[in-house]
């Protein structure tokens, strides 16, 4: 069974053809590293796939029906949650704000629909400790770090059953121990069934984590092929250019 | 786990309600009112008090409305020009509909009347917000653009002639308009309830968080399915009644509408929302702010006046207090690392 199918994906902006007839699969609970050079088309997938952006040429399945996602709400409503490269925040608002920012929990109070906002904030801890970050539910975003901001971007992927888990550069911005964290969650993800495509520059967790990888180049897929059967020079040649394809 | 245990300890005095800008302008509005009170002992005299109030809750009201729309990091400068047309139109309406069978349904004309008023002010909110929102115009030039329309309007419709409010219905709109509860004018009534009804909407639903969002990071809001185009749109329409309703206020306590009704109030009411505390890069303000912004630049404008300063000078104190404001705040973040 397939979870994710893409098949002949292209875009273009313009005059700039950021993806080309890029095509693979996905089974439930596993674990792709995507990787490429800077503007190879690894944040342009990665929000085709979330409905940010519509391919210009191509298909999408997702869970074995062909999908059209026009907004980013379809996609999350499929079971697919993002890890957006710049974590895309509001600043000026809280954690929990943030994490729960277009899916806000509501009391009735007489004939009011108002924010809960205390379980809102009871379910962030909760899921901060998950994550094993200190982070304050009530804190602002402005006043985070790097790690606490990125907390609260991962958080958010898991408040409902994603199927899904798209994280772009998720561990470009935080120190070694917070990657190791981040990392083991993507291995619980697995636990749980749960599908993750990992872009990462950072070679070692992709060999440490991912079951596949791929690398695009240019917009164009040079290798898919389990990490098992590559090693990171190979996959170092094929991102630069240096080895064709395998 | 303890390797950022010390970077969330925020001293009391820089935390919640009492680090922001509206904190200390509510200190600075307090310590105005008692240098004042000695200063001008006619100041605090009922029938001053009562008219400083009144001529507050008009930019109050408005300054609410204006201070949402600051929030999404946009600007409404056409909100004198909305007052002024949306109290024209109702006027015109008191005249036109009392002259018709409609007079004889009490309160029938000045429902009406008011209903159109609003509408014309939702009518050019709209506008503004579907230029803003859906074909991407700034709103800074958009809405200058407006407020010269709809001025042009104002004097278009009424010849540049004064539309008096009389007829059937007229005693009532008045009561409605100008009236006072227990001593306290009806204006500041409305504003004070607006005021709570806008805290709520802003700070406990989602919409409000909404408006936040938009102004703290517009594409992140958008990557989130918040329904950006909506609610920035929305918030020039929520504008537009606020600027309709202190208008149609203002018809009631004039009695008739000059066309040069609220010409310029858009520099008192956006200044109202910045002392406040709205930021116009966006993300930050509130309706306390706004109310607490609109007290201040009036009780200014009062004390002025009683100490016999000339009112030639007014808007050069109003200009001073806004740039004094903002840079305040400017010290303040840069001491908290905004
Ligand atoms: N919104 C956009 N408009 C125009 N061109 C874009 C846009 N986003 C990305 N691109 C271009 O598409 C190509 C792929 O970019 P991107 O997907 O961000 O690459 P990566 O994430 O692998 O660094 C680059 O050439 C980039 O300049
Ligand atoms: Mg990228």
């Amino acid at each position: 069974m397939t979870l994710l199918d893409l098949v002949d994906i292209g875009k273009s902006y313009g005059a700039v053809q950021a993806l080309s007839h890029v095509s693979f699969s996905i089974a439930p609970g596993e674990i792709v590293g995507l990787m490429g050079d800077n503007g190879a088309g690894k944040s342009t997938l990665v929000k085709i796939i979330a409905g940010v952006f519509r391919q210009s040429e191509g298909m999408m399945r997702f869970a074995d029906r062909e999908v059209h996602f026009h907004h980013p709400i379809d996609a999350r409503n499929a079971g697919i949650e993002v890890v957006h490269q710049d974590l895309a925040l509001a600043d000026n608002l809280n954690a929990a704000a943030n994490i729960f920012l277009g899916r806000e929990l509501h009391r009735q109070v007489g004939p009011l629909r108002l924010l809960d906002h205390r379980a809102m904030e009871r379910r962030s801890a909760e899921l901060f400790r998950e994550l094993k970050s200190e982070t304050r539910p009530a804190e602002l975003v402005r006043r985070m770090s790097g790690g606490q901001r990125q907390a609260v971007a991962i958080a958010r992927t898991r408040l409902a059953d994603a199927k899904l888990i798209l994280m772009d550069e998720p561990t470009a911005a935080i120190s070694v121990r917070q990657i190791a964290e981040v990392l083991a969650l993507i291995g619980r993800l697995r636990d749980q069934g749960i599908a993750v495509i990992l872009i990462s520059h950072r070679m070692p967790d992709v060999f440490e984590i991912c079951d596949r990888v791929i690398v695009l180049r240019r917009g164009r897929l040079v290798a898919d092929k389990p990490v098992v059967k590559s090693s990171p020079q190979e996959v170092t040649g094929l991102i630069t250019g240096a080895l064709e394809a395998a | 786990m303890s390797d950022f245990a010390n970077i969330n300890r925020v001293p009391w005095h820089s935390r919640g309600f009492l680090a922001t800008q509206t904190a200390y302008v509510c200190l600075a509005l307090l310590l105005l009112v008692i240098i004042i009170s000695f200063v001008a002992p006619a100041f605090l005299t009922f029938g001053n008090l009562s008219n400083v109030l009144t001529d507050f809750s008009y930019i109050g009201i408005v300054s609410l409305g204006s201070t949402i729309v600051i929030i999404t990091g946009g600007i409404d400068l056409s909100v004198g020009s909305t007052m002024g047309l949306s109290a024209i139109i109702t006027a015109l309406l008191f005249q036109a509909l009392g002259a018709t069978g409609l007079a004889s349904v009490p309160g029938a004309v000045m429902a009406l009347s008011i209903i159109g008023g609003m509408l014309v002010g939702a009518g050019i909110g709209l506008c503004n917000g579907l230029l803003i929102a859906r074909i991407g115009l700034t709103p800074f030039v958009t809405t200058l653009g407006m407020l010269s329309i709809v001025r042009g309007l104002c004097y278009a419709i009424t010849g540049g002639q004064g539309v008096n409010i009389s007829g059937a219905d007229s005693n009532l709109f008045f009561r409605l308009t100008d009236g006072s509860l227990f001593g306290i004018p009806v204006p500041l009534i409305y504003l004070v309830l607006l005021g709570i009804f806008m805290a709520v909407m802003l700070h406990h639903t989602s919409r409000g968080r909404y408006v936040f969002a938009i102004g703290g990071n517009e594409r992140a809001a958008e990557l989130t399915g918040v329904p950006v185009t909506s609610i920035k749109a929305g918030v020039y329409v929520i504008s537009g009644l606020s600027a309709a309703f202190a208008g149609i206020l203002l018809a009631g306590w004039l009695g008739s509408v000059p066309a040069n009704l609220a010409d310029g109030y858009e520099l008192r009411i956006i200044a109202a929302s910045v002392i406040g505390g709205a930021n116009l890069l966006g993300g930050v303000g509130g309706p306390l702010g706004a109310m607490v912004g609109a007290a201040l630049i009036e009780v200014i404008r009062n004390g002025l006046v009683l100490a016999h300063v000339n009112t030639y000078w007014q808007d050069t104190f109003v200009g001073a207090i806004i740039i004094a404001a903002v840079f305040v705040d400017r010290l303040r973040s840069r001491r908290l690392g905004h």
